[in-house]
């Protein structure tokens, strides 16, 4: 049988200043009935532009120079690349026979309009269904995507759901017209891992039903060996490997794949193993530092509880309380790192701002030992907390948003010197040394952050965090928002940059496999508790809290050995009351942590208490 | 919903007060008043009997009391020689210099001034809208080149330079005479079919007259908006789903480019009264701004005051209808009342 969708020889040129620029040149590849291909390349490897030409929404400065594109639909072969693009063959093709979804479920779905609306708007459009049959086939659609009131989610706005159900919302849009090819562009990079792997079991699932073929794009290795039938590799706009996932997977020809095989964290890393960027960096890491020991931890949080209160609009009705955070202790070791982590709405980003005392607790105590001794942090006042603002430093998630666009790069790392008082000459000096130890050319300092990379980006913002010779830094998701090819890099430049200048480091993360590559030890939170907290290799090694090993069992791994179990991640694992048995918790209960090793301390319900005594 | 919308009146009623104390203050910094200023006068020139008016006058408006019992006299909160009778209980008061009510000489203006203005605003949306959705569907091409030219001609051109020309040319080409808003003959006649085609007619020039600013600038802040908004990803999703283009672009850019300019209503409506004086001045169009002026260089305080409070209770009353579209447009405004 033919393949549906052949694509021969594609070319896509941008239009540009002084040359067009050619994002793909002459790709060629099938996605077959039925199958899941998956299409993996790095960010500018030309794989959102094959999916934008394939539905042909090219952005208006791109257009196909050559090529086919060669839908086989039933018994009719389109030529999809021929097509006018906002012509009716095309129009009728689009939505209704391939559908697409998105990286980021909430900008692709507009705020003002109900997703019942959004939803139904293509089976309107294209089966001219009036709003009574759209309304009963999108509830139907809802259903089949795991909407927990479909009737309900009819009428509600993006904003009111979750990632995941934003999510569930785009792929019942796509496939509410029963597409032939669904092409899915990153569907799962935006969502917590056990999101995501209830999204890519959900994506398996339609396929069995229905039949499609998918189009799955992805940097992510670990999706590609759990949900992919074939492997297509792209890299610069060529197609450099090709095949079952088992042939390329098991013995990737190419040197790209290797090299991508062994720029990401994972669990079966040899202890103190290395990862190897894809493009190595070097940056000048200063000689070692020798710091004088400290008696206790350097950070260590006692008890910290956060409550916030939620404004109602009626007059009568009582304000509603939301526990982001309750009763949290965290230790952090001079010079070990701390990984905190959580699913979105964890309540870890709280714990995070508290230390860094953007927020103040309702209850308990941050101590923070500059070497004088312990002080509680929210006591501090004058020049106590001008000191300790210099003393600990915040690393961003999004090195896009984090950085101001209208200074250079030498005005954003010089601001905190200026503040704290650094001297005019020695500022100078310091920010061609802080350049070289991040990895960047001096000569950068006069640009403004537009002319960095992501990764470079990223950089500038540890460059700047380390201006003025922090002792603790707060990584929140330091390598989320970055391409896979530099998270490598960017990894082992914070590891570097720990050894030299005894650093403490409190990461905020949801990837477990970063938290393993870079904590020494962990604690998970969930619904604004620590459930669980261990040195990093007892908890990897046991994981005993369900929440923790549902955590774990959500993370796909690029060795096809160890595929993701799909029926262990349905199960709704973040609702303390549904967890099993010791571990169960009553609404508003606490429960308690108890030690079941050396430094490994667990979440325990107190009915449990009750039957054992 | 109700209890938010009674809230806002409630906190509207406070502004208004505060707003009436400052209004009232700055009226009464300048030494003296209309009626003062007059006496003097008149006692120079020794007419006795003019004198007694004015001074009886005085005593009627209380003019002689301290300031602020004057002001709790004018907004009705204090007896005055005749009771009760200030802008609370609908009486606005008494303008010396045209010797009248200020009701009486507002009246008509008011209503006139409204009707210009409004067809300025209607104006302006018909015209911007569509040229600046054509401008940014068809970006950086000779079309939107042309737009963008006109607009900026548009912006720099004064308002009451274009009226003195179209006022010349208007004359000169079709022997129209296009001052005021009816021909003069129609002034104090009663409202015929006659007096409102001429109406009609005299509206054309000072609508595009003090429209023309104002649409380039929509054209511009629009054209920026939809920009922004068609570089999003919810517009690439509408595409994907086989939508037509132009359906595509009502539904979800255009509807979200529209809340900047839903915001704006507070400021448009004073801007309503009190936008186009130099234009009504050059057009001797009968409208309140001339009137606003000459009553504040005159110190004719309850009538300036009036004229001020109106404004000023216009911009709360767009405030509250901007708020409230807005609430009725935008979803996550409304869930955040909730």
């Amino acid at each position: 049988m033919s393949a549906l969708l052949s694509i021969r020889d594609l070319a896509v040129a941008f239009r540009a200043e002084p040359t067009p620029f050619e994002a793909l040149h002459g790709l060629s590849l099938d996605v077959k009935r039925g199958r899941t291909l998956a299409l993996v390349g790095e960010s500018g490897s030309g794989k959102s532009v094959t999916a934008q030409a394939i539905l042909r929404i090219l952005p208006p400065s791109a257009a196909i120079t050559r090529g086919q594109i060669l839908f086989r639909d039933g018994s009719t072969e389109i030529d999809i690349a021929r097509l006018p693009a906002e012509g009716a063959a095309m129009r009728a093709i689009r939505g209704q026979r391939i559908a697409m979804i998105f990286q980021e479920p909430m900008t692709c779905l507009s705020p003002l309009h109900t997703i019942g609306d959004q939803i139904g708007e293509a089976l309107r459009i294209h089966t001219g269904a009036d709003q009574r049959e759209s309304d009963a086939r999108t509830q139907e659609a809802l259903a089949r995507v795991g909407f927990p009131d479909p009737k309900r989610a009819l009428r509600t706005y993006p904003f009111e759901l979750s990632g995941g159900l934003r999510q569930r919302a785009m792929i019942a849009m796509a496939l509410i017209l029963k597409p032939a090819l669904l092409v899915a562009d990153e569907p799962t990079t935006a969502l917590d891992v056990t999101t995501q792997a209830q999204i890519l079991a959900l994506l398996a699932r339609l396929q069995e039903e229905t039949g499609m073929a998918i189009l799955l794009i992805t940097h992510d290795l670990g999706v590609v060996a759990n949900v992919a039938h074939d492997v297509a590799v792209l890299y610069r706009g060529r197609l450099v490997e090709s095949g079952p996932r088992e042939a390329v997977m098991r013995a990737p020809g190419h040197a790209y794949l290797r090299a991508l095989l062994h720029a990401v964290p994972r669990f079966d890393m040899a202890p103190g193993e290395r990862l190897t960027p894809i493009r190595p960096a070097k940056a000048e890491i200063p000689p070692v530092q020798v710091r004088a020991p400290l008696a206790g931890p350097i950070l260590q949080v006692e008890g910290v509880s956060k409550t916030f209160t939620l404004r109602s609009g009626r007059i009568f009705q009582k304000p509603r309380l939301v526990h982001a955070v309750s009763d949290v202790s965290l230790s952090l070791a001079a010079g070990q790192t701390l990984g905190l982590v959580g699913e979105s709405g964890s309540g870890k980003t709280t714990v995070s701002k508290m230390i860094m005392r953007a927020l103040a607790p309702d209850s308990g105590r941050i101590l923070f030992d500059d070497g004088s001794g312990p002080r509680d942090v929210h006591a501090l006042g004058g020049d106590a907390l001008f000191a300790y603002r210099r003393t600990v430093q915040f690393v961003f998630q999004d090195p896009y948003a984090s950085l101001d666009p209208r200074m250079t790069v030498r005005q954003i790392l010089c601001e905190p010197m200026e503040i704290h008082g650094v001297p005019a000459a020695e500022r100078k000096e310091r920010c061609r040394a802080l350049m070289a130890m991040v990895g960047l050319e001096a000569s950068g300092l006069g640009r403004y952050p537009h002319a960095f990379s992501g990764g470079q980006r990223q950089r500038i913002g540890i460059a700047r965090a380390l201006a003025v010779e922090p002792r603790l830094l707060v990584l929140d998701e330091p390598v989320s928002a970055l391409d896979v090819s530099v998270q490598a890099q960017i990894l082992n430049l914070l590891k570097d940059l720990q050894a030299a200048l005894g650093l403490s480091y409190l990461i905020v993360s949801h990837n477990l496999a970063v938290i393993d590559y870079m904590a020494d030890t962990i604690s998970v939170m969930c619904r604004g508790r620590i459930v669980e907290e261990a040195p990093r290799a007892a908890l990897f090694r046991r994981p005993v809290h369900p929440y923790t090993r549902a955590l774990l069992a959500a993370v796909p791994d690029p060795s096809l050995d160890h595929p993701l179990d799909f029926a262990a991640v349905a199960a709704d694992r973040n609702d303390p009351t549904r967890w099993e048995a010791p571990y169960r918790l009553e609404p508003d209960e606490a429960g308690a942590m108890r030690t079941i090793e050396a430094g490994h301390r667990v979440r325990f319900g107190g009915a449990t208490e009750a039957v054992a005594a | 919903m109700i209890a938010v919308i009674l809230r806002r009146i409630l906190t509207m009623a406070a502004t208004l007060l505060v707003i009436s104390a400052l209004v009232f203050v700055i009226i009464k910094l300048p030494p003296g008043d209309y009626l003062t200023n007059q006496i003097m006068e008149l006692r120079a020139t020794g007419d006795a009997s003019s004198v007694a008016k004015a001074e009886l006058l005085i005593r009627q408006y209380g003019l002689d009391r301290p300031v602020w019992q004057q002001y709790l006299m004018w907004i009705g909160l204090m007896p005055g020689a005749a009771g009760f009778s200030g802008l609370l209980q609908g009486d606005w008061g008494w303008s010396f210099e045209y010797d009248k009510p200020v009701a009486d000489v507002v009246g008509d203006a008011l209503w006139l001034t409204l009707l210009i203005n409004l067809t300025a605003v209607v104006f302006v949306h018909l015209v911007a809208i569509p040229a600046a959705i054509y401008s940014a569907t068809h970006r950086n091409t000779f079309g939107d080149a042309v737009v963008t030219l006109l607009g900026y001609v548009g912006l720099a051109v004064p308002g009451f330079l274009l009226a003195l020309i179209l006022l010349f040319y208007a004359n000169r080409w079709f022997g129209l005479s296009i001052g005021g808003l009816y021909d003069s003959a129609l002034t104090n006649q009663p409202w015929t079919w006659e007096k409102i085609r001429s109406l009609l007619g005299h509206l054309i020039v000072p609508t595009l007259v003090i429209g023309l600013g104002g649409t380039a600038a929509m054209i511009r802040r629009m054209r920026a908006n939809l920009l922004d908004e068609l570089a999003k990803p919810y517009t690439v999703t509408a595409r994907a789903k086989g939508l037509p283009p132009l359906k595509a672009l009502l539904k979800y850019p255009f509807r979200m480019s529209l809340n900047p300019f839903v915001a704006d209503i507070g400021n448009l409506l004073p801007h309503l009264v009190s936008g186009s004086v130099l234009v009504s001045l050059v057009l001797s169009l009968p409208t309140v701004g001339p009137l606003l002026l000459e009553a504040l260089r005159s110190q004719d305080q309850f009538m300036a005051g009036f004229i001020l409070m109106f404004v000023a209770a216009l911009t709360l009353v767009g405030m509250l209808i901007s708020d409230l579209t807005l609430v009725w447009l935008d979803p996550r405004i409304r869930m955040g009342l909730r």
